[in-house]
């Protein structure tokens, strides 16, 4: 079985991106618009893993720099999350709906 | 005795009066009166000798330098002993006259400055200077005109005077610039006539009638004549100074002297073509206007000052026949004969408790003897009764017109017959019959601060031809005095004895005017066309500026620009700030695919 090259790792990381961007563009509850910017999170996550394992330094190990960063994504995912869901509760306390096309304050 | 104290020292007195002495009425009342009488004497010690005053360089930049000099020829030393003599006596009267003036000061004050600007007219070395003097004695007629600000007349006169003559002065200031252009200097003694024979006589006639708009204005000429009758709002000393004798002559002494520059005689006249014909048109339409507008005036001040427009009229007539000798004689005469006259009007007025209609007055000549007798004299000089210096000056005028032009000779003839008419007029309703009112039946003779000047003024009335080196003339002028038999002489006593007739048989011994003619009584009803005038056209131009500043600029521009702002706002509110969330994300996905495609793939 051939390895994936970096190009492969790359176009999975950005489909899955583009659907995490299309469901947060296309979909209507909130609950779903927040799962697919955790899609969004997890497509980056994966390039930069993707290209510590293709950039290897002198010494023949991986470059551990983009796997660094991806430990900061999932903390800082972690505290989004529990943040983004109490925002989304209270939310639903205030306007009984997690619809958003019912949530235009913003309107001009 | 150093010509420029001449300019110094009223100029000081102006400024010592106007910082320190505001408070002290009758230092600065001495201190002006000192100031002029001692010019007078400085004056009087430079006749007839040859003097030189080092000019002083002011502007030096290629093609024009400028200096500020003196002008000492006998031209200018016989109009310095008229200012400063009749400036004089003008100020002992006004000890008298504005004696509980409130702001006597600042009327001091004031003199003081007129003196110092008139003396810079007179001296002046070049147009330049002669120009900022002549805006300096606009102001100070100004100031003067406005003395009692406090009635609306006056303000308006004040007001009307420097606006009139601004018109006028732009056009001198305009000649100024091209005779500069023409001729490379601006110096009175450096002019050479010569290069105007260069020159088509229309650009040469151009540049001579565009300096006699200046005239026009200071000397009240037609059509700018309106503001000097309105100017008798003034103090009356201010009326015999200022729009009588010398002011108002300035501008015939500066024709004098721009003739004299120029070199322009009879002979040479024809270098610039019409311009002396319409100069002499002017003044004698002007001089039988006024004279017409006088015969139906009520206010003793407001006769002679029409009567002073009619002979600046005379004097603008003799220079426009290129005598200038003969204006600037007529000038000196008439300086010191119509200063009495309103001296002596101010002196009437005064005792009347600052009544000035003479219908109101009557049987003063009993009550004032002296008032009444020098304004009588002044009177036979200002109607030309032989032997009076009025005669030999006007003698000479009349013989000018007789020699190069019969239209204006009749001109001239009826406008004598008319001045005796309406001056007799006066002194008949005046002077004579019943006081027709309690304060001219209580009035008195005046203190002598105020009939000595009368006195004085009354001999130069007959003394002043026969005093040949004071005559502000071209070196070697000798006026004819004396009398003979001819055209001239009887047409001129013709003219008196009809005027002096006519005033007998209508006047004597009247209490109301017999004689009614709204023409005249309405002054040609020159305000009301000026009115009308003014009217259209300002409002015209206003509708225009008002529809420029309302549609083009505040319109179109201002609001234009503001609208489009709100529009391109609005079209942003409506459609980018929808309030989905997901409209939102949309964007800000669109944006940062941008920002992408921007940096990474088209920056190269």
């Amino acid at each position: 079985m051939p390895t994936p090259s970096l190009n492969e790792y790359l176009i999975i990381s950005g489909l899955l991106f583009a659907i995490g961007l299309g469901g947060v563009i296309i979909r209507r509850n909130i609950i779903v618009i927040f799962m697919c910017l955790e899609l969004m999170l997890a497509a980056a996550s994966l390039t930069l893993v993707a290209f510590s394992r293709f950039s290897v330094t002198d010494k023949g190990l991986p470059d551990y720099d983009g796997q660094m960063l991806v430990f900061f994504i999932i903390t800082v995912a972690a505290a989004e999350v529990a943040v983004g869901l109490a925002i989304i509760v209270s939310l639903y306390r205030a306007r009984q709906t997690i619809h958003t096309d019912e949530l235009t304050s913003l309107r001009g | 005795m150093n010509p420029w104290l001449l300019l110094i020292i009223p100029i000081t007195s102006a400024v010592i009066i106007q910082l320190g002495l505001k408070r002290n009425a009758t230092a600065s009342a001495l201190l002006s009166t000192l100031s002029v009488a001692s010019t007078f004497i400085i004056a009087y010690l430079l006749l007839g000798k040859e003097v030189s005053a080092a000019p002083i360089e002011w502007i030096d930049i290629a093609g024009l330098k400028l200096d500020i000099g003196l002008q000492l020829d006998s031209l200018s030393k016989g109009m310095m002993i008229v200012v400063t003599a009749i400036g004089m006596l003008v100020h002992v009267f006004s000890l008298g006259y504005m004696k509980d003036d409130e702001a006597k000061a600042r009327y001091f004050g004031c003199l003081s400055l007129f003196m110092f600007s008139m003396t810079g007219i007179v001296l002046a070395s070049n147009f330049v200077m002669m120009f900022i003097f002549w805006e300096l004695v606009g102001l100070s007629s100004y100031l003067l005109i406005g003395h009692w600000y406090h009635k609306d007349s006056a303000a308006d006169a004040a007001k009307k005077a420097f606006l009139t003559n601004r018109i006028g002065d732009f056009g001198f200031m305009i000649g100024i610039l091209m005779l500069w252009g023409i001729m490379g200097t601006v110096v009175f003694a450096d002019m050479d006539g010569g290069k105007l024979s260069l020159l088509c006589t229309c650009l040469t006639g151009m540049v001579v009638l565009l300096i006699f708009c200046g005239a026009v204005g200071k000397s009240a000429q037609l059509p700018l004549h309106v503001w000097l009758p309105d100017a008798m709002e003034g103090p009356t000393p201010v009326s015999a100074l200022i729009h009588a004798a010398t002011m108002v002559a300035a501008g015939v002494y500066m024709m004098a002297r721009l003739f004299l520059s120029l070199g322009i005689t009879p002979d040479t006249a024809e270098l610039i073509g019409s311009a002396p014909q319409v100069i002499a048109w002017i003044g004698a339409i002007t001089s039988l206007l006024a004279a017409l507008m006088a015969t139906q005036q009520n206010d003793i001040k407001k006769i002679l000052a029409y009567s002073t427009l009619s002979q600046l009229g005379y004097m603008v007539m003799a220079v426009g026949l290129v005598d200038a000798n003969a204006g600037m004689f007529h000038l000196y005469t008439h300086a010191w004969f119509k200063a009495l006259l309103f001296l002596g009007s101010g002196a009437v007025i005064y005792a009347c408790h600052h009544e000035q209609d003479i219908w109101k007055m009557g049987g003063l000549f009993g009550k004032m003897k002296i008032t009444a007798i020098t304004f009588i004299i002044g009177t036979m000089a200002l109607t030309a009764v032989p032997g009076t210096s009025g005669f030999f000056s006007k003698e000479g005028i009349l013989h000018a017109a007789h020699e190069s032009n019969q239209a204006l000779f009749y001109i001239a003839v009826i406008v004598a017959a008319l001045t005796t008419f309406y001056m007799f007029r006066l002194i008949f309703v005046a002077f004579f019959g019943k006081a027709k009112n309690e304060h001219a039946e209580h009035a008195k003779e005046v203190a002598p601060v105020m009939w000595i000047p009368l006195a004085l003024l009354a001999v130069m009335a007959f003394a002043s031809p026969f005093l040949g080196k004071l005559i502000p003339a071209t070196e070697g002028y000798h006026p004819h005095l004396g009398f003979e038999i001819n055209v001239v002489t009887i047409a001129s006593l013709l003219a008196f004895a009809v005027g002096f007739i006519a005033a007998l048989i209508l006047y004597k011994g009247k209490t109301s005017d017999p004689v009614n003619i709204p023409l005249f009584r309405n002054k040609f009803y020159f305000d009301e066309l000026y009115a009308w005038i003014i009217k259209i056209f300002q409002d015209a131009l206003a509708a225009i500026i008002h529809f420029f500043d309302a549609f083009i600029i505040n319109a179109m521009i201002i609001g234009g620009l503001s609208r489009s702002a709100v529009g391109i706002g609005n079209i942003f509110r409506r459609y980018a700030q929808s309030g989905s969330i997901s409209g939102y994300a949309f964007l800000m996905a669109v944006g940062a695919l941008l920002v992408i495609y921007f940096t990474v793939f088209a920056s190269k």
